[in-house]
């Protein structure tokens, strides 16, 4: 299977990276060669194989239902959580208008 | 007096702990080391002051006659995948170029909390994709080791943990933190030289690690020695309720148990890695390899491992499907670049940031992995894939009936020259033919140095062990380690 130039850009628009005409022009024949190798996966034959759910068998924990279980992961973390945005005001993110 | 930049872990952490040198000696040693080695590239921030602290605290505990961690005094390199808290951790990315974390990753704050200092924050493929360290925002490391031609064409430090690998092998850092999704611990341990292992999935804590793959991330130690590798391990290993996948197990004295008399041990040498076209010095690096383990006493049975064909491309499919859904949250809202172009709406600012954040090869990645995974080919790519995952599980799984561990090489090839695979990927995701299984079955692997190939260049040797059992890839590391005598060093041109 191979995919068109228009196909491309759909992948990359849903994937929200903007790319150009010149990223197209290497982009796909990048993206169809490494297509065209992955697909030697379909002469395996996996008709009676479930797929991998986990590596390594696990129980999945629950922690305890109360605020601040781990006060590293808990609540009351505001400031911290905003220190790194690239915009922030009134204690939230700052982000675009996205209603007229 | 020694020179300090030339000793190990567990030589550093018996010397500050006897008082033969203190750990601020050590520190300022590695510190200035550092330093005069800034042609490498090795770091992307360096924190000395880091470093002394951590080594005051430490000769301030030794005064006090405070027991000591396992790694007390050691001055070490954290890739720069590691959440370090108020540190610049970028992921080698633009767009997490001037991220300070809140807060310490688990594993680095196991290794402060067991005596080490860090000497800054190691340089890596972005965010970890990348077998030749050339995808990095802050440009390539340099090997240390160089052909003995006479030339000086910079090689490439295997990736994605090229800066700890170049730190480590040009002596200006005894240890470091490395992250091995699909061979980025192992196949840069074997392009300088030095050693490193990646523990079974789940011993490590994945929290604070900046997300690739996650069913296939894993940390561990890149050091001069098996020995220095089991210390550290044992320092970052340890269950972690913040990761769910953390594995609920005490964690074993691996060092203290390390024995390299391998009588009543079998060794598989699986016959599918013996592929067409594979350096004839690669394979006689193995026949040595194998000629060691029956040295040390191990008997040696041929096994199969059939799907061994099958696994880079099966990892191609699945560690891009994660990728693409761990790198979503890079959107120029919570952290990280934003690039808002004029009158731009919210949906255009996460594409024209997304576009100037990240590079051509984690562009390629996320592309690959949204294809795969949405509607109408999920099943074809992303399913299969998984299955074929589930068959590579089952082949290792029934070698283990046959055998205690598995002998290969780490890589297809010596070290490469900077620039050489650049403009092919396929080339550049073909080095980690021979590591990516393990990867793919969650297991413990490690790669020690076995000698040098006729350009004087290192090559590796991968012990692969079952799940859980660390101290059997060890164990066969060390008796290889006391077998191949590897004692060579770059020469220093930096």
């Amino acid at each position: 299977m191979s995919v068109t130039r228009e196909e491309v850009a759909k992948i990359a628009s849903l994937a929200r990276i903007n790319v150009d005409e010149k990223d197209l022009d290497h982009m796909v024949p990048e993206f169809n060669n490494i297509l065209a190798w992955v697909e030697q996966l379909g002469e395996v034959d996996t008709s009676s194989v479930e797929p991998m759910t986990a590596v390594i068998e696990q129980k999945l924990r629950l922690r305890d239902d109360v605020v601040d279980a781990d006060p590293l992961t808990g609540g009351g973390k505001r400031d911290a959580i905003l220190a790194n945005a690239p915009v922030a005001e009134h204690g939230f993110f700052g982000v675009p208008k996205v209603i007229e | 007096m020694t020179d300090l930049t030339s000793l190990g872990v567990r030589e550093i952490r018996d010397g500050v702990a006897n008082g033969a040198f203190s750990a601020v000696e050590v520190a300022e040693a590695f510190n200035a080391a550092v330093a005069a080695a800034a042609q490498l590239n090795a770091f992307i921030v360096t924190t000395p002051d880091h470093a002394l602290e951590a080594a005051k605290k430490v000769d301030a505990d030794r005064a006090a006659g405070k027991e000591l961690g396992k790694m007390a005094g050691v001055p070490i390199g954290m890739k720069d995948l590691f959440a370090t808290k108020h540190v610049q951790t970028t992921a080698a990315s633009h767009i997490l170029e001037g991220f300070k974390p809140e807060y310490e990753s688990t594993v680095s704050q196991k290794l402060w909390d067991a005596g080490a200092g860090m000497l800054g924050k190691l340089n890596l493929d972005q965010f970890a994709m990348g077998s030749s360290n050339e995808t990095s925002y802050f440009g390539d490391v340099a090997n240390p080791w160089r052909r003995n031609d006479g030339g000086n064409a910079k090689l490439a430090p295997g990736g994605s943990s090229g800066g700890s690998s170049a730190a480590v092998a040009a002596r200006i850092a005894p240890a470091a933190t490395g992250t091995d999704t699909g061979g980025s611990i192992r196949q840069p341990a074997a392009f300088t030289g030095i050693s490193g292992i990646k523990p079974t999935y789940g011993r490590c804590s994945r929290w604070g690690i900046v997300a690739f793959a996650s069913s296939l991330d894993q940390a561990g130690p890149m050091a001069r020695s098996v020995e220095d590798c089991a210390i550290m391990l044992e320092a970052m290993a340890g269950f972690d309720p913040k990761d769910s996948t953390s594995l609920e197990l005490d964690v074993p004295a691996w060092a203290e148990s390390l024995n390299a008399d391998l009588k009543g041990k079998r060794v598989g040498i699986p016959r599918e890695y013996r592929m067409d076209g594979t350096d004839e010095e690669i394979l006689k690096s193995w026949d040595d390899g194998i000629a060691w383990l029956k040295d040390a006493g191990a008997e040696v049975v041929d096994i199969s491992l059939p799907h061994t064909k099958y696994a880079l491309p099966a990892y191609y499919i699945v560690a891009p499907a994660e990728a693409s859904s761990n790198l979503a949250r890079y959107d120029g809202v919570r952290y990280g670049l934003r690039d808002l172009p004029e009158k731009a709406g919210l949906q255009d600012m996460y594409a024209a940031t997304r576009a100037a954040g990240f590079g051509d090869e984690v562009k390629r990645r996320i592309l690959i992995g949204t294809y795969v995974l949405s509607a109408g080919f999920y099943d074809a790519y992303y399913t299969q894939a998984m299955k074929v995952r589930t068959l590579i599980q089952r082949d290792f799984e029934a070698a283990w009936e046959k055998c205690d561990f598995v002998l290969a090489p780490t890589t297809p090839t010596a070290a490469f020259p900077l620039g050489d695979k650049l403009d092919d990927p396929l080339a550049m995701y073909l080095n980690d033919v021979f590591s990516v299984p393990a990867s793919l079955a969650g297991l413990p692997a490690m790669s020690v140095p076995a000698g040098l190939n006729k350009d004087g260049l290192p090559l590796g040797l991968q012990i692969v062990g079952p799940a859980f059992d660390e101290q059997a890839v060890l164990n066969a590391g060390l008796a290889i380690e006391q077998r191949a005598g590897f004692t060579a060093k770059p020469e220093k041109w930096w």
